[in-house]
This record gives structure tokens, sequence and C-alpha cells, in this order.
């Protein structure tokens, strides 16, 4: 089916009989997504053997490795030309820069993720086993699709078996219930993607994304896929409104895939969210292109991280700070869309650069503090923070890595989260530029959104980090807890040191990323990266994280110099606790309930916020006069968009159910009318457009 | 020659704020004290504290972790690493490339999440309750001092802390409503980052009010002067932060110039006295509010932020 490429038939015909020549990269990449699926072909059968589940996350630490070192080599390499997969439908692949870059970060987080799972994943059972490496295989099949239909493909295998994973202990109601609502959001997701692909298409019908970027959309096209991708890409990625499901499902899953849910998948619907609406709908979009991205990406990043401090689950409490994560990355892909229509191409590349990082950097991070959670699930048995506590004497690798974690996601320096959210805030603080006034109001707007959502997110962290690692020990299990294996360890280590390594050096992570903002902001690129700095741009502002924490490492020492010198040792002795009475003998490590409360700690956030933006109550039950009984104080939030969103959508899918219950009722010939009607209105509306 | 000068200023700067940070908190509290008609400590007493608990044995307690033991050297780090990236006399210091506003905030952070950390770390009640108000209130306090951030970045067209002030020192903004808007923003961040009153007392040992005081009950000996050490830095570095942008008369230009120096020296010491002078009277005219009430107290400071960058957009647009 090869047309003519040059004058005469006989070269094309030549050409014809040689086949494409497919990079090494992209068969190197074919092969491993075959080889993940041949994994979860094989899955089933393994589980029988005792070995089964190590052959299997050892296969998926393989291919996640592989996709990583692809990702990079990819990067390394530049662009490649899309090859067909040898299938009977017409699927294309291609590895561009940007596609390599989220190869890197699903990579790396599949790897963590991965020699987690091999530590701790012996006695899964044979659908999860099966499930994993599909649900890897999808999300790198998404990432490296040429084509509407590859692309939907991938993520759709991503969703349906990641919900077979957060179904795992459906036991539990809550499971069953986190899975419905999941499984709900991802075909909501498909019902929004499909009819975006269909509009980007056109007439023609090709969904190839070179014809899409041939021909992107403009008018009321635009503007329709516009809304149709950021609802559905959206609501996979945690985007606020649809956001409700993330905080249920990412704890319900194994840890492990806890994990790689918040690392890597949210990433690839970042991933599908920037390609469609900056690379695929092309750089003449107007203005307010950028500003549905901003505005909900602004709001996640707010309400993530406020309901993180409001949170008594672990888990739960880090889902919601990916929501806030996501939230920045999506304000970044916003702000580089609304900077490429203003023409400012430099501050376009800053903004588009600063949320590539920050996916990396999220990526490594939250997949450290999910697997540090798994970790402590495993030993203490809970992972509600009010039965936690005192876990840096029982665990110490575990506390050390989850420290450097809990450091990254609340932004401090020199570490990786602080990289990226400084690029972030570079970016907002440039948003006046843009000539025009409303734009200017929402910039200002949203930089105050994203500072007050990082420092939310510190709060959080040390709310996480205080309740379950220091003080002391709420249970017994807390106090008997132990660290893992040391594979379970090198889960932990690996992404700890990487984001130390990543916050030390932003700028060479920079560099490596330039192609990739380049697919994004496809002119004014600038010189901004180098291996000591990363720069806001002309005459800019400058990071530079090697000096600061050299600068760190002198202070530190100074003052240890000072304090030391002439010091005695430190002996040990009852905490002072402002002169109150040690605890009795029947109760070694104290009153647990003498320590701040998960919900203690949140109290003055919930007070401050908390009533405004997620109808917090408080309500305390006093005894009367008299009565010894103790007061009771109930502390409870309710999340708006279940309130304003999920709940009369429920209600209208009951409504609707009931309607479509009385179709049993009706009469052979109306059953008959009902396909002809349908029939004839179809024809009607094929006519229509055909003609 | 350039580097050598650099370094020169850098040192001399860090020696003099050094210097500066135990005097200032002395002299706050001897200046309160001459308003209230008492006699007053020393001024030079928060050194001699310092010293003497320098000589102490510090006493751990049995729950705590080596988090108690790192935590102070880091806090005390931060805030040291923070005042060397803020110019007090002369420009140009070898550091000054670092010195970035977004930075500076990012080091406070890592400061505040240091003593949080160290203050839960024993598992007592009143630790956690400082460290839970101390990390909501810079929820607030950390937009207000990025909108006032804001504001500079959009007159200098940057947030490094030399390029602002070279600016302001040149005159040629003029007085301009949003800038007095952006002082008055970055003064309440101040008062409530230093756990001055209003928002907390640093003189009181009540445990109901105590913010930042609460923290620190379990430290003692070293770790104890190492944090009351940071304490001072910091206040002397958002003290310093003030002048440095505001006040930048007399700052002396990049380079050797030893006369320069002596003259940026005298005004600094002035400004910071001006300073110290205006603080202590400010906590003496008014009381301390309800730990309830910081929010609206820090929330006005984010308005006033916020208006003060919507006034800039508005004001250049009109010229």
């Amino acid at each position: 089916m090869v047309e003519p490429l040059l004058p005469g038939g006989e070269p094309a015909i030549l050409l014809a009989r040689v086949p494409p020549r497919i990079p090494a990269v992209l068969t190197a990449l074919l092969l491993t997504l075959g080889a993940l699926g041949l994994l979860a072909l094989a899955a089933v059968p393994l589980a029988r053997f005792a070995w089964g589940a190590a052959v299997v996350h050892g296969g998926v630490l393989a291919a996640a490795l592989a996709l990583a070192g692809l990702g990079l080599a990819g990067l390394l390499a530049g662009a490649m030309p899309p090859a067909a997969l040898p299938l009977s439908v017409p699927t294309q692949v291609a590895v561009d820069a940007l596609s390599a870059w989220f190869l890197l970060v699903v990579g790396l987080a599949a790897t963590c993720s991965a020699l987690f799972a091999l530590a701790h994943g012996a006695r899964l059972a044979p659908r999860l086993l099966a499930a994993y490496p599909l649900f890897l295989a999808g999300m790198a099949l998404a990432l490296v699709a040429a084509d509407g239909f590859t692309l939907l493909l991938g993520f759709e295998a991503m969703s349906l078996a990641s919900w077979v994973l957060v179904a795992a202990d459906h036991a539990q109601a809550e499971n069953r219930r986190a899975a419905r609502l999941y499984l709900a959001i991802a075909v909501f997701g498909g019902i929004c993607l499909v009819p975006a692909f269909g509009l980007l298409a056109g007439v023609a019908g090709d969904i190839s994304f070179a014809a899409i970027r041939a021909a992107p959309p403009a008018g009321w096209t635009a503007a329709a896929v516009l809304a149709l991708v950021v609802a559905g890409g959206g609501a996979k990625a945690g985007l606020v409104p649809l956001h409700g499901w993330l905080p249920l499902a990412h704890p319900a899953a194994p840890s492990h895939v806890s994990a790689l849910m918040s690392g890597g998948m949210t990433k690839v619907s970042v991933y599908v969210l920037a390609r469609v609406l900056l690379d695929l709908c092309g750089p003449a979009q107007p203005l307010w292109w950028g500003v549905p991205l901003l505005v909900l990406g602004a709001g996640s990043a707010v309400l993530g991280a406020l309901r993180a401090n409001l949170e008594t689950d672990g888990k739960t409490l880090l889902a919601c700070s990916t929501i806030e994560n996501i939230g920045l990355i999506c304000m970044g892909l916003g702000l580089a869309a609304a900077f490429r229509a203003a023409d400012l191409g430099v501050l376009a590349a800053l903004a588009a650069g600063a949320a590539l990082l920050h996916a990396l950097h999220h990526a490594l991070f939250k997949s450290l503090l999910f697997l540090g959670m798994g970790e402590v699930l495993h030993a203490a048995a809970s992972r509600h923070l009010d039965r936690l506590g005192g876990l840096i004497h029982a665990m110490p690798w575990t506390a050390g890595a989850v420290l450097v974690g809990v450091g990254a996601a609340a932004s401090l320096p020199p570490l990786s989260g602080f990289a990226s959210e400084w690029l972030l805030l570079q970016a907002l603080l440039a948003a006046w530029r843009v000539q025009d006034l409303a734009f200017q109001v929402l910039g200002v707007a949203a930089v105050a959104a994203a500072a007050l959502a990082a420092a939310l997110a510190a709060a959080a962290m040390v709310r996480l980090f205080g309740l379950a690692f220091l003080g002391r020990p709420r249970t017994p299990r807390a106090a008997g807890a132990q660290d893992g294996p040391w594979l379970a360890r090198a889960a932990l280590l690996l992404p700890a040191g990487l984001t130390v390594i990543l916050g030390l050096l932003p700028g060479p992570m920079l560099d490596l990323a330039q192609g990739a903002v380049q697919v994004l902001v496809p002119l004014g690129m600038a010189e901004r990266g180098g291996m000591l700095a990363v720069r806001v741009g002309d005459g800019g502002a400058r990071y530079l994280p090697l000096a600061i924490a050299a600068l760190l490492a002198a202070m530190a020492a100074l003052a240890w110099w000072v304090a030391k010198r002439r010091a005695p040792a430190s002996v040990r002795g009852p905490a002072w606790d402002c002169g109150f009475m040690p605890p009795p003998p029947h109760l070694p490590f104290g009153d647990p309930a003498t320590q701040p409360s998960a919900a203690g700690f949140g109290q003055p956030l919930r007070r401050m916020l908390g009533g405004t933006l997620l109808a917090a109550r408080e309500a305390v039950a006093m005894p009367p006069p008299g009565d010894p009984s103790p007061a009771r104080l109930t502390a409870s939030f309710a999340d708006p968009a279940d309130g304003w969103l999920l709940a009369p959508l429920a209600r209208a899918r009951d409504a609707l159910a009931a309607r479509a219950e009385r179709l049993r009722g009706l009469s052979l010939g109306a059953w008959l009318m009902l396909p002809f009607a349908t029939l004839v209105a179809l024809l009607a509306l094929a006519a229509w457009v055909g003609g | 020659m350039g580097w050598l000068a650099a370094l020169l200023t850098q040192i001399l700067h860090l020696a003099l704020v050094l210097a500066a940070a135990p005097l200032v908190v002395g002299g706050i509290r001897w200046l309160k004290a001459r308003m209230m008609g008492r006699q007053g400590p020393h001024p030079l007493q928060p050194l001699r504290d310092l010293a003497k608990l320098l000589r102490k044995r510090p006493v751990l307690a049995e729950t705590a972790s080596w988090v108690s033991r790192a935590a102070p050297y880091l806090g005390a780090a931060a805030a040291l690493a923070a005042l060397a990236l803020v110019p007090s006399f002369a420009r140009g210091m070898a550091f000054a490339p670092l010195g970035d506003l977004v930075v500076i905030a990012g080091l406070l952070a890592l400061g505040r999440v240091a003593m949080a950390l160290a203050g839960l770390d024993a598992g007592t009640a009143f630790g956690g309750l400082g460290a839970a108000r101390e990390m909501s209130f810079a929820a607030i306090a950390e937009p207000a001092f990025l909108l006032a951030v804001l504001s500079f970045a959009i007159l200098a067209g940057t947030t490094g802390l030399e390029p602002i002030g070279a600016l302001f020192q040149e005159g040629s903004l003029g007085l301009r409503v949003s800038l007095g808007l952006a002082l008055v923003a970055l003064l309440a961040v101040a008062v409530a980052e230093n756990a001055r009153i209003p928002v907390d007392n640093p003189a009181t040992h009540l445990e109901l009010t105590m913010v930042h005081e609460a923290m620190l009950l379990e430290a003692s000996g070293r770790h104890l002067a190492l944090w009351e050490a940071a304490s001072a830095l910091r206040l002397t570095l958002w003290l310093a932060l003030l002048s440095a942008i505001f006040f930048p008369f007399g700052t002396a230009p990049a380079g050797f110039a030893p006369l320069g120096w002596l003259l940026g020296i005298g005004a600094w010491v002035g400004k910071m006295a001006l300073l110290c002078l205006a603080l202590a009277a400010f906590e003496n005219a008014i009381a301390k509010m309800r730990v309830f009430r910081v929010p609206e107290f820090l929330g006005t400071a984010l308005l006033l932020g916020l208006l003060g960058a919507l006034l800039l957009f508005l004001s250049t647009r009109l010229a």
C-alpha cells in the first residue's frame, strides 16, 4: 500500500521492499513491552510455585531498568521517526524527547517499586502478579504511542490493570468502594479522551500524531478538545474537582503499587495532558489555552496540601500530597502554554522545564515515601498515624530514607523538591510579563497558591514524619517494629540517594530535558542549565544548589566546632515535659495519649483554613457537671468535590438506573423498535456528517 | 583581585553579623526594659547566657533520637547560611550570587522544619503543640513573604537580593504605595517568623501561649545554646533583610573600599539600632494576641502583599 514517493514507479517499489529501519532504541522498547506482556501471561501458571512471584517481580525490575535506560538513551539520541507496530490494526509508536523523559520517570519509579515487590511480594495472588507487568506495559505503551489509538490502548490497559491492583484487598468494603470509584473515573477518562481524539482527527480521520500536528484544531473544536482532555486526563491525574478517587484508591493498593501509581501513573496522565494540549494542538493557541490547567492546578495544589494536613492515615496523606504535586506540575504546564501564546519563549521554556523536572523529582520522592509507608505497614501493622510513633528507634534505615523524602516533599533546599519548586516559583513570579491584566491578576493569585501549597506541604510532611517516626510508640506493635530485609532497604535507599543527587544537580537534568522542553515549547531556547546552577534567563535569578549545600555544610561545621570545643558529653534522663510526673511502671513508653495525636496536630490548620475550604467541623461533647466521664472532641471534614460533584453524580446514576429498569417491562414490539430507531438515527447522523 | 575583595567583604560581613546577633537580642530586651522604667539586663547578657549554656552538660530525653542531637546544628547552620547571603555594609560579597529571596525563604523553612522535628522528637505534649502551631503559621506567612517578593521581582526583574538592593539604593523608583504595602506585609511576616509580640512572647514560659519556646523545652546545654543562637541570628537576618531592601542607604559598592566599608558599617549599625528601637517600641505598645487570632494577623499581611502587587500592575499600566 506504499504510494510512489518519488517520480516514476520503480524507486517506490524498491522502497516498498525494504522495510523501514526501526531505530535500535525503539526495537529494544518494543521487545521490553513484549517481554512484559509475556510475563503477564506467564504469571498465572508461575504463581503456583514458591519462586514464581520472585520471577515476575524480577522480570518487572529488569524491564523497568530497561525502560529507564532506554528513556535516557532516547534523551541523548534525539527524536526518532515513528514506526508502525506489526499488528493488524494500524498502530504507530515513536520515541521523541518528551516520551523519553517520561519513560525515564516511569522507569525509575517502577524500578524502586519492583525492588520493594521483590522483597515483600512473595505471597501475592496470581491475578495481582499478572496485573503488575501489564500495568507497567500499559504505561510504557501510552508513552511511546505515536497515534491516538495506541495512546488510548496503553492508557486503558494501565487503568484496567491498576484497577485489578486497587481491588487487591477486596474483602474490605472500603477497598471495594475505592475500586468501584476508581473504575468509574477511569471509564470517565476514556469517555472524554476518545471523542477528543475524534475531534483532533477531524473529518479525514487520521489519528496519527503527525497528521494531528499538521492540522491543529481551532475555534470551537479546540475549545471542546481542551475541555475534554483537561477533564479526561485531569481525572486520571487527580486534578480538582475529579480528585476524589485518589485518596481512596492509592492507599487501597499494595504499597509497591501505590508507589507506582503515585510516582508513575499520574505522570502518564500529565504526559497525556502535555502531549495533547501543548504539542499536538500546536503553538498557535490563544492565551486562555493554559488558563484551565493553571487554575485547576492551583486549586489542586492548595486543596491537596491542606487535606494532607487533615488525613490521619499515612498513605492517604501521601495520596493527598500527590494531588498537590500534580497541581504544581499542571500549573507549570499551563503557564508554559500561556507564555508561549504571549511570545515569551524563554519564560515558556522555564515553566515547561519546571514542570518536567518536578514530574521526575516527585516520581522519586513520592515512590520513596509510599514504599517507606509500606515498610511501616509491614513492620508495625498499621498505617494510621495514631497507631505508630517512635519508629526512628526501631527502624533507623527506613526512618533515614523517609526523612530524605519528607525533606524533598517539604521543598527544603538543597533537596530535589526545592530545585523544581524554585523554578516553578520563578516562572510564576514572571507571570506579570504577559500583557493582559486579567492574566496578571491570575498570576498573583497563583503565586500565593503555590507558596501556600508548598508551606502546607511542609506542615503535612512534618506531621507525617513527626507522628510516625518521632516521639514514643503508641502501640506495642510500633514498639516492636523492625527494618525490612536488605532488598527492601535498597528499594528505599535508591530513591533517597537519587533525591539527594538530583537535588544537587538540577542543572544537568534540565539540560537533559532540553529536548523534551523543545517539544512543548518549540521556540525561544536559552541556556538555562549548566553543571552548577539553574538560571531564569538573561540576567535573572540563579539557584546554585551545590554552593548552597556546601555553605550549609560549612556553617554546620562551624556551629559544631563552636559548640563541641569544650562541651561535656550529653547524658540521658527522663523527658522533662514541663515537670509532669514520670509514667507508671505498667506503661514503659509513657501514656501514648500524652503525645500529639494526628487530629490534634492538624487542629490549627483545620481551624484556620479547613472550615472554609474543606467544611471542617469540630464538636466537643462535655459531660454534665459532676459526671467524671471524659469530654469528647470529634473533628471531621468533607471534601467539597465529594458533596458537590460525586454525590449528585451518584444520585443521577441511581435515577437513570431506576428509569432504565423500566425498559424491562416493554413489549416485544417496543423492543424491536429501539434498535431500529437507533439504526435510523445513526444513519441520519452519518448522512448529515458525510453529506 | 576582585575575588579577594569579595572574600574579604564576606568574611567581614560574617564577623559583623555574628557580633551583632547577640547584641540585637540583648539590645531589644534592654530597650524594652528601659521604656517600661525597669533597669533591665545588660545588653550583652545573651552572649553570657550562650557561653554558660555551651559549658553545661546537655540532658537528652530517654525517648529522644539522633534528631534531637542533629537538628540544633542544622537549625543554626540554616540561619547562619541565610544570614551570610543578606548584604549588610557592602555589596559584592563572595556569596552574593547565591543571595536569592526564594532561596532565603527555603533556608528559613529548613530551619523551621528542623526545629519542629526536634520539638516532636521526645514525644511530649508541648513540643508537638508548638510544632503544629509553628508550621501552621508559616503556611500563611510564606505566601505573604512571596507576594512581597513578587512586588520586588516586578520592579527589579529578578529575585536576587543584590540587584534589588542596588535598584532601591539608586532611588529612581521613588516612593510607591505598593512598596509601602510590601513593607508592612514583610514586617508582619518578620514578627511572626521571629516569634515576637503580638504573635508570640519571647519572654514567656506560659505553656498555653507558647509557640517557639514550646519546641525547645527538652533542649539543654549546647543544644539550647544553638537554638538560642539560631533564633538571634534569625532576628538579625530579618532586620538586615529589611534594611537591605528598604533602607539600602550608605551601603558600600562592590570592590575593595576600606573607607566606604567603614561608612557602610556605621550606616548599617545605625539602621539596625533604629530598627531595634522601633521593634522595642512596637512590642511595648501592644499586647500579645490569642493564638487563633494570629491567622487573621498574617492573613492581613497576605492581603496587603496581594494589594501591593495589584497596585503595581495598575500603576505601570497607567504610567
